[in-house]
C-alpha cells in the first residue's frame, strides 16, 4: 500500500521528563480521511507537531510520501498543510497577506501566490474580509483564515488538529462539507478533534492513542461494529404507565412519554418496530441515546474525551 | 526548494518585515528622529558650544557621526527583536517554521529586514542633523559600508536577544543593561583621547568605539582606532554572531519542544 504517512517507533520525551510517545506506529493511506483521536495528554498534538516539525522527535522515523523526514525534511515539509489547534496568524495582518506570505514561504511566486489567495478566500468564504485585520474576524472565520492558509500551496496531506473547535455548528457543517471535497479531491486528511460526530461523520480509518501509545488503529466501520450495545431514546406520542411486558428486561421508562432501548449487536430495528406496533406504542421520534464512536471511546481509553489536549 | 524558491521566500519575509516596520512607523521611525534632534539641541547646541573643539573639529560635527550610528545600531536591533520575538510570542513564527523554507534564510531575511529599518532610521536622522550642521564627507564607501556592516551586526545580536528571550522583559534586558552602556562609552560623545591610559585600553574592549570610530572616519576623515582593524572586528563579530544564530535555530532553540 502507498502511504501518505507512515511513523515507526516515534517516541518523544519532553525535557521535564515526560513521555510523551512511546513508539507509535501509524499508516495513513495516500487520500484516507483519517481521525487521531485519544484523551487529553494522550500525546495527538505531539504526534502532529513532530510531523509539522514544530517538536522535536527523540527517536522513531517519520516518512511523508515517502520522504524521510530525518533526510530531507524540507521536502516532507513541502506535502504538508497545518492547521492547528491556537490561532497562530499575525493578528495585525490582513487575511490576504497572511495567505499570499505563507504561500511565499513555500516557494510560490508572488502572482501565482495571489491568484492562489483569491482562490482559497473565496472557496472559504472569506474574499470579503481579505482587507480586515485578522484579529477582528470572528471565530469561525479565523478557523477558515487557517484552513485557507494550509492549503495555499496545495498540499498532498492537510493536518487539522481540533478545526472546528468552537464554531457553531452551521458553519462546522459547512466546514465538513469543504472538507470532504477536498478529501475527494484526492487530499489526505489527519484530522484530531473532541467532536466524535464528526470523526464519525468524516473519516474512513481511526487511530486511539492514550497514554502515548496507539491503542487502536483501524477503520472506523470495524471499531464501529465492535459496539455490543446500542441504547435508542424514543419519544413517545402517547404517555405510559409503564413498560410494557414485551419489552421488559431491555427498556426503561425514564418519563412518560420517553422510553429507553437497548438493542444488542444484530438485532433489528424490525423486531423493535414490531414489538412496539403490537404493544400499541406510537414513536414521535427516535435517536442514539449515546454518539457510537463515544461509547467505544470511553470503553477503549476510560473516560470522555475532553475540549482540547 | 530551489535557489529560485529560496530567494522567493526570502524576498516574502523582507518584504514583510518592511511592511510591518512602515505600518507602525510612528513607533519605528518617529522617535528615532525627535531623540536624536533632543540629542543636537541640548548637547550639540547649548553644551557643545561650551566644550569647543573635539579632536579638532567642532563638537557638533564631532557628535554627528556618532549619533547617527547610535540610531542605526538601536534601530536594526529593535527591529529584529520585536518582529521575531513577536512572532514568537504570537506563535505566527510556526507559519515559518513548518514551511520549507530554510534556517539559513529566514535568518537572512530577518537581517535584512533589520538593516532596512536601520539604513532608513540612520538617513532620517543624518536629514535632521543637516538642521544643525553642514555635514562634509570624507568618504562614502567608508560610511556605507560601516552603516550596513554594524546593522547587520546589531541585527544579529537583536535575533540572538529574540531567540533567547521567553518574556517581553527578556527584550528590553539587553538594550538596557547591555547596548545602551556600551553604546555612551563607545566615543560617541567624546574622543577617548580624553581618558587616561587605563580607561582608554578599558575601551577599546568595546566593539562599538571601533564601529563609531570607523563611521566618524568616513565624516571627518580621523579615527581614534586603525580603521582596518575596525573593519576586522565588526566582520569577526558578525561571522560569529550569524553562525551562533544558524546554530540556536538548527537546534531550535526556544521555538521548538
Amino acid at each position: 500500500m502507498d502511504y501518505a504517512l507512515k511513523t515507526t517507533q516515534l517516541a518523544k520525551t519532553y525535557a521535564n521528563g515526560v513521555f510523551a510517545l512511546k513508539g507509535v506506529d501509524l499508516a495513513v493511506a495516500k487520500g484516507d480521511f483519517y481521525a487521531l483521536l485519544g484523551p487529553n495528554g494522550a500525546g495527538k498534538s505531539t504526534v502532529i507537531g513532530i510531523l509539522c516539525s514544530l517538536v522535536n522527535k527523540t527517536s522513531g522515523q517519520v516518512e511523508i510520501f515517502g520522504v524521510d523526514i530525518d533526510t530531507d525534511f524540507p521536502r516532507a515539509k513541502s506535502f504538508l498543510g497545518v492547521v492547528p489547534q491556537e490561532f497562530n496568524f499575525n493578528i495585525f495582518e490582513t487575511p490576504l497577506q497572511i495567505i499570499r506570505n505563507q504561500a511565499g514561504y513555500y516557494g510560490i511566486d508572488r502572482r501565482t501566490a495571489l491568484a492562489q489567495t483569491e482562490k482559497y478566500l473565496k472557496l472559504l468564504g472569506l474574499w470579503d474580509k481579505r482587507a480586515e485585520r485578522a484579529g477582528e474576524l470572528s471565530g469561525g472565520m479565523k478557523r477558515r483564515l487557517m484552513i485557507a492558509r494550509a492549503l495555499v500551496h496545495e498540499p498532498r496531506v492537510l493536518i487539522l488538529d481540533e478545526p472546528t473547535a468552537g464554531v457553531d455548528i452551521e458553519i462546522r457543517r459547512s466546514m465538513w462539507d469543504f472538507l470532504r471535497q477536498i478529501n475527494n479531491a484526492g487530499t489526505t486528511i489527519i484530522l484530531t478533534t473532541h467532536y466524535l460526530e464528526e470523526a464519525e461523520s468524516l473519516c474512513r480509518n481511526i487511530g486511539i492513542i492514550d497514554q502515548g501509545m496507539l491503542v487502536e488503529d483501524t477503520s472506523m466501520r470495524k471499531l464501529l461494529r465492535q459496539l455490543n450495545v446500542e441504547t435508542y431514546v424514543l419519544d413517545l406520542e402517547r404517555a405510559l404507565d409503564e413498560v410494557p411486558a414485551s419489552l421488559a428486561g431491555n427498556a426503561r421508562l425514564t418519563d412518560p412519554t420517553t422510553l429507553e432501548i437497548e438493542l444488542n449487536r444484530g438485532e433489528s430495528l424490525n423486531h423493535l418496530y414490531e414489538l412496539l406496533s403490537s404493544a400499541d406504542i406510537s414513536v414521535h421520534s427516535m435517536r442514539n441515546k449515546a454518539n457510537r464512536l463515544e461509547q467505544l471511546f470511553i470503553s477503549l481509553v476510560g473516560q470522555a474525551p475532553q475540549d482540547s489536549e | 526548494m530551489n535557489p529560485l524558491q529560496q530567494l522567493t521566500a526570502y524576498a516574502t519575509i523582507v518584504i514583510k518585515e518592511i511592511t510591518r516596520f512602515m505600518r507602525i512607523w510612528q513607533q519605528t521611525l518617529v522617535p528615532p528622529a525627535i531623540s536624536t534632534l533632543l540629542y543636537f539641541v541640548i548637547f550639540g547646541s547649548l553644551i557643545g558650544k561650551r566644550i569647543g573643539q573635539m579632536d579638532g573639529f567642532d563638537y557638533m560635527d564631532f557628535l554627528v557621526p556618532g549619533l547617527i550610528l547610535m540610531s542605526v545600531i538601536n534601530a536594526s536591533y529593535q527591529n529584529v527583536v520585536g518582529s521575531f520575538f513577536g512572532a514568537k510570542w504570537g506563535k505566527s513564527i510556526e507559519e515559518l517554521l513548518v514551511s520549507p523554507t530554510p534556517n539559513s534564510i529566514i535568518l537572512l531575511a530577518y537581517i535584512t529586514g533589520g538593516v532596512a529599518r536601520g539604513v532608513l532610521v540612520g538617513l532620517i536622522v543624518t536629514g535632521v542633523s543637516l538642521f544643525f550642521t553642514d555635514l562634509n564627507i570624507h568618504n562614502v564607501a567608508v560610511l556605507a559600508s560601516v552603516v550596513i556592516l554594524t546593522a547587520i551586526l546589531f541585527s544579529l545580536g537583536g535575533f540572538i536577544n529574540a531567540i533567547f528571550a521567553r518574556t517581553f522583559d527578556d527584550v528590553s534586558i539587553v538594550p538596557t543593561f547591555v547596548l545602551l552602556p556600551l553604546t555612551y562609552l563607545g566615543g560617541v560623545f567624546y574622543s577617548i583621547h580624553l581618558l587616561g591610559d587605563f580607561w582608554q585600553r578599558v575601551s577599546m574592549a568595546n566593539p562599538i568605539l571601533y564601529m563609531v570610530n570607523a563611521f566618524r572616519y568616513g565624516f571627518l576623515g580621523v579615527s581614534d582606532v586603525n580603521l582596518s582593524f575596525s573593519y576586522g572586528m565588526i566582520v569577526f563579530f558578525i561571522v560569529c554572531l550569524f553562525a551562533l544564530s544558524l546554530t540556536l535555530l538548527a537546534r531550535s532553540r526556544g521555538l521548538r519542544a
